[in-house]
């Protein structure tokens, strides 16, 4: 190793993404030359305690995997268990899954477009994306009866149904949002700035997302077409008009142009469910679950959930994987930060989604000094978006 | 039936005479092979049909450790769960990482917990446990004492 290589550790608890994690950036002056990622410190064990649980227990154990998540994790489980058991799910409930898992994208979208916009600089971004998130939260109160942690989904439909007299409520909320999240978008997507800051960093070539196998907008903004709603439709996907955004750049400006134009798609998808929602029965009468296995997949904020469920004909599961997007789009950082510089490098892990709650647990020691820590790695990200700016003003 | 799927069911059963293809319904097939053949199934899936491996599922049964790799037919949205078999005497199988990266982490989760080495496998260390977790305890193993 040469003499002038440096590390540069963020973590254990990185500010980031939603778990605590463990980047160790080698660096040769200011450019990333390689990058050692360490998970594993929030390994609850959700796959041991699963079969330990009755299958009207899991949903709510599952749903408890992401705060952010907290419809796919228990969509996508009650999916594998209706596939292994083959279960029809009534019309209207595959309706009403839909509005909850669309409702769900866009408040998603909307924390990390805030929480991407605070680390470039622009906080302005984070306040007014953070503020109109919160209608979108009330309203899943009113449709579920939480504002996090819906418990919406159960083994053959959902637990609770919407009544026309909700219809204006919603209508209006979804009216504001779509407002305002258009503001956002020409804000975010005319500004000469973010342009020069975004493109042509942290790129992700099509071969190289196959290779590693990510998902969700991390793959569609590198131009690798999956989205599990379009490929194996669930839900009332099928029976919805919408479109999935795909652009071919892979740099960052093209993972936050995919999820904010996805925004627009979900709301879309909301109101046609709305308008669309059938009559009948929200729940199918589910006795035991016979012997067998099944697979449940759908599209996260962040890319598909996957669950795997084996049954052995008890009235617990034997066998529960579970696999969240991030567990594939996160080793592609190692190939997708090389050669950027620090400033860089911590957006780029942004890039992929992120969490922002535990800056201040970010160090960087040399000789026993500290040379970086949380705030400081965000005013060099500002810095530099700061030398831009005054560029675009001359 | 899509006109892919068949295609690929047939030159599955041409060039794999001993794989037994379930079909559980029109998207999800489950297929057993032997645990030697599994190289050559991934490079067939993931090289010449271009599937996606969308995670691998290790479990501990009565007749040995089962390891289910999904792949995944998105243009169709079609599952191919590859099911093989290792005996609990000697748990060893081929490493898919050097195919590709995506099967890298999820060998490491699935050597930890249940305790399979993956031979030729870049970087064995563990990933989820923590650091002083003893090596030879494998807690999704049906022995496992907590």
């Amino acid at each position: 190793m040469s003499n002038n290589r440096r590390i540069v550790p963020i973590g254990p608890f990185h500010p980031l993404q939603e778990e605590p994690e463990f980047f160790k950036l080698i660096v040769e002056g200011e450019k990333v030359v390689d990058i050692e990622i360490n998970i594993g410190y929030n390994h609850r064990g959700h796959e041991f305690i699963s079969p330990s649980l009755t299958y009207d227990q899991v949903p709510f154990l599952v749903e408890r995997i992401c705060g952010i998540c907290s419809n796919s994790h228990p969509l996508a489980f009650v999916l594998a268990v209706e596939d292994a058991a083959h279960i029809e799910v009534p019309e209207r409930a595959q309706y009403l899954r839909s509005v909850v898992h669309e409702l769900e994208r866009v408040h998603s979208h909307l924390l990390w477009l805030g929480l991407a916009g605070h680390f470039i600089g622009y906080n302005t971004v984070w306040m007014w994306a953070w503020r109109y998130r919160e209608p979108i939260l009330d309203l899943f109160e009113i449709i579920t009866g939480n504002r996090n942690h819906y418990a919406m989904n159960k083994i053959g439909g959902v637990r609770r149904d919407i009544n026309p007299g909700q219809f204006p409520e919603i209508e209006k909320v979804l009216n504001l949002a779509e407002q305002k999240i258009s503001m956002l978008t020409h804000a975010v997507l005319d500004d000469p700035v973010l342009h020069a800051r975004l493109e042509n960093v942290g790129i992700l070539p099509k071969e190289k997302a196959i290779s590693y196998g990510v998902l969700g907008p991390t793959a569609r903004a590198s131009g690798y077409a999956i989205d599990v709603r379009k490929d194996d439709p669930h839900c009332a996907y099928d029976k919805i008009d919408w479109n999935m955004i795909v652009l071919e750049e892979g740099d960052i400006f093209a993972k936050a142009k995919v999820r904010l134009l996805e925004c627009f798609e979900s709301i879309k998808i909301i109101r046609q469910c709305i308008k669309q929602l059938p009559e009948g029965p929200i729940q199918a009468r589910v006795d035991d679950i016979p012997p067998g296995e099944g697979c449940g997949r759908t599209e996260a904020p962040r890319g598909e959930v996957f669950h795997y469920v084996r049954s052995d004909g008890t009235n617990k599961p034997i066998r529960h994987k579970v696999r969240a997007p991030s567990f594939m789009n996160l080793p592609s950082n190692e190939y997708a930060v090389k050669g950027y510089s620090i400033a860089d490098a911590a957006l780029c892990l942004a890039a992929i989604d992120p969490c922002y709650c535990c800056t201040e647990r970010m160090a960087a020691f040399e000789d026993g000094k500290e040379i970086y820590n949380g705030k400081q790695l965000l005013e060099l990200s500002w810095q530099k978006t700061e030398i831009l700016k005054s560029k675009y003003r001359k | 039936m899509n006109q892919l799927i068949s295609q690929i069911q047939t030159e599955l059963k041409k060039k794999f005479p001993d794989a037994k293809i379930f079909e559980h319904n029109e998207r999800r097939y489950y297929i057993t092979i032997p645990k030697e053949k599994i190289g050559n199934m991934t490079k067939f899936l993931y090289q010449e049909k271009g599937l996606r491996l969308a995670i691998a599922t290790g479990i501990d049964t009565r007749e040995g450790f089962e390891i289910i790799y999904h792949f995944s037919l998105d243009s169709a949205g079609t599952l191919f769960n590859v099911k093989v078999l290792i005996p609990k005497d000697n748990p060893t199988i081929q490493s898919l990482a050097p195919i590709f990266e995506s099967a890298n982490w999820i060998e490491r989760e699935i050597h930890e917990l249940l305790g399979i080495n993956f031979e030729g496998h870049p970087n064995m260390k563990p990933l989820l446990t923590s650091d002083d977790w003893p090596e030879d305890k494998h807690p999704l193993r049906r022995d496992y004492e907590q």
